[in-house]
């Protein structure tokens, strides 16, 4: 069988030892790291996300499948690096001000590191200045903010409005999800994006900044 | 006030309060500090939300205490005020509705996985809840409260806790499920059927579940409980899940829609009844006027 057909199948069993042996294998057979990233480790991780959102497969499976794929990215990190390939672009999540809800926020952050995506995680409950600032310090075009509660609802506005009154449109983008948001709110407060699931996440994520 | 095992074991029913986070923010949470340390910070708002439930007829008051876990404090670095904290939940609920309602204290999740799946050993995650449920029931809790729980193991360790600490305390077990193409399970792949094999064992009184779900699922879930258990069921319903209604996010269930199918739970078994995420003190009104109609 194709090798990165099995580091996908490998990937999708949540197996961390043969997915980091068949990523090293797949390297020594010459296929460039690029490849091996996307139509191997991605693919399988992009299977894992749909059969989720189907509810197929649950949480445990997603999450030994994510690890199995931090495995196989170490493996492929110093030859991205050398061949000056990007790691990924780097992304900063969190649930809003005042929201200390955060499986929803880190079933996204899950399902961006598996797509390919630098996930800078910033926890729950973070003021508006600290999405911005990280964004900037870390050179992040995108920040994904997330909120369960209404009335941590405002708090989503007041980034967007941080990103208007720096300038930085143009270089960092916002979306936004959660049960308590809508696409029509993301609408309303400027948000470029509004994801409906983790999965709906990533696919918007890759239309912004991907 | 008679054990509540007791009122189970002759067939009464007893109705829960609603939702606390929504009423507790709209009081005013701080900034940066946990809903749980409301306890501590604003004991007065505390103790009118739970004698606005005691009021709309509610027999079971619950405490302000669901993330007051040592490991879900220490993500806000205040894991050395465990006791204090859950000490203070017991005894704002007690003054407001003495002996009037059961007061029940509530454990909710850690927030963090268990290995194999996160970074968190079994024995931490005990070791947090012991800590909890000795503050919670030294402060003179009614019963314990495991809920909102999607992983099983978790529940368990949370039970067992429970036991281990305060074995006098009756522990109540609930579980948090979504519908799928293959029946109820949890986020984590729970059923209903492991989840009530699993809470028995590890030593519940009363099992169930609640938030995630409308009442009309609920009544299913219900349904699939009495089927896997011989033990009491309860079941705290959200007023539905969220929509949108002219911009505004709203919980879709009135208290008319929730009382209405209230017999139905109760034609299920049920005998713990209350609410989740959206309901209020109207709705719990409105369910112990059908519960009370439906005794005579």
């Amino acid at each position: 069988m194709d090798i990165l057909k099995q580091i996908a199948e490998s990937l999708e069993r949540g197996e961390d030892d043969p997915v980091r042996e068949l990523t090293s294998q797949a390297v020594a057979d010459g296929i460039a790291p690029g490849t091996i990233l996307n139509d191997g480790l991605i693919r399988g991780m992009g299977i894992v996300g749909e059969r989720f959102r189907l509810r197929e497969i649950f949480l445990p499976e997603v999450l030994l499948a994510a690890r199995a794929m931090t495995g196989g990215m170490e493996v492929l990190k110093l030859l991205l690096v050398r061949d000056k390939l990007p790691l990924g672009t780097k992304v900063v999540i969190g649930s809003v001000r005042g929201d200390l809800h955060d499986i929803g926020k880190n079933l996204v952050g899950i399902m961006l590191k598996g797509a390919g995506f630098e996930v800078i995680d910033l926890g729950t409950d973070v003021q508006p200045e600290r999405f911005v600032d990280t964004a900037v310090a870390e050179n992040a075009p995108l920040i994904g903010m997330s909120a369960l509660l209404t009335t941590t609802m405002p708090a989503m506005k007041e980034v967007v409005d941080l990103v208007e009154a720096r300038q930085l449109r143009s270089k960092v983008k916002t979306i936004i999800g959660g049960a308590a948001v809508s696409a029509e709110f993301a609408g309303q407060i400027g948000a470029d994006a509004y994801a409906f699931d983790a999965a709906k996440a990533v696919e918007r994520v890759k239309q912004l900044v991907g | 006030m008679e054990e509540i095992r007791i009122r189970l074991r002759h067939g009464d029913v007893l109705l829960g309060d609603g939702a606390w986070g929504t009423m507790l923010m709209q009081r005013g949470l701080r900034a940066g500090e946990p809903p749980d340390m409301a306890c501590i910070s604003q004991p007065g708002a505390i103790e009118e939300i739970a004698a606005l439930y005691l009021e709309s007829g509610a027999e079971i008051v619950t405490t302000n205490s669901f993330g007051a876990s040592p490991l879900k404090l220490q993500m806000f670095g205040l894991a050395g005020r465990t006791e204090e904290i859950n000490r203070k939940s017991v005894e704002a609920a007690r003054r407001a509705v003495g002996t009037r309602a059961y007061v029940s204290a509530s454990v909710g999740p850690t927030g963090r996985l268990l290995k194999p799946y996160g970074d968190v050993e079994a024995g931490e995650v005990q070791a947090g809840f012991e800590r909890q449920v000795r503050a919670l029931a030294e402060a003179g809790a009614d019963l314990i409260c495991v809920e909102t729980m999607t992983d099983l193991a978790e529940a368990v360790l949370a039970v067992r806790a429970a036991r281990a600490v305060a074995p006098a305390a009756p522990v109540m077990a609930t579980m948090t499920f979504d519908a799928t193409p293959r029946g109820f399970h949890t986020v984590m792949g729970v059923t209903v059927e492991q989840a009530a094999a699993g809470l028995e064992e590890a030593g519940a009184d009363i099992l169930g579940s609640n938030c995630g779900n409308g009442i009309e699922t609920m009544i299913e879930i219900a349904r699939e409980f009495r089927r896997r258990s011989r033990l009491p069921v309860a079941i705290r319903s959200n007023a539905g899940l969220p929509v949108l209604r002219e911009g505004v996010l709203a919980y879709p269930e009135s208290p008319g829609f929730m009382a209405e199918r209230v017999p139905q739970l109760l034609a299920a078994g049920v005998q713990i009844i209350g609410g989740c995420c959206g309901t209020t003190p109207a709705h719990i009104a409105a369910l112990r006027k059908t519960i009370d109609s439906s005794r005579q």
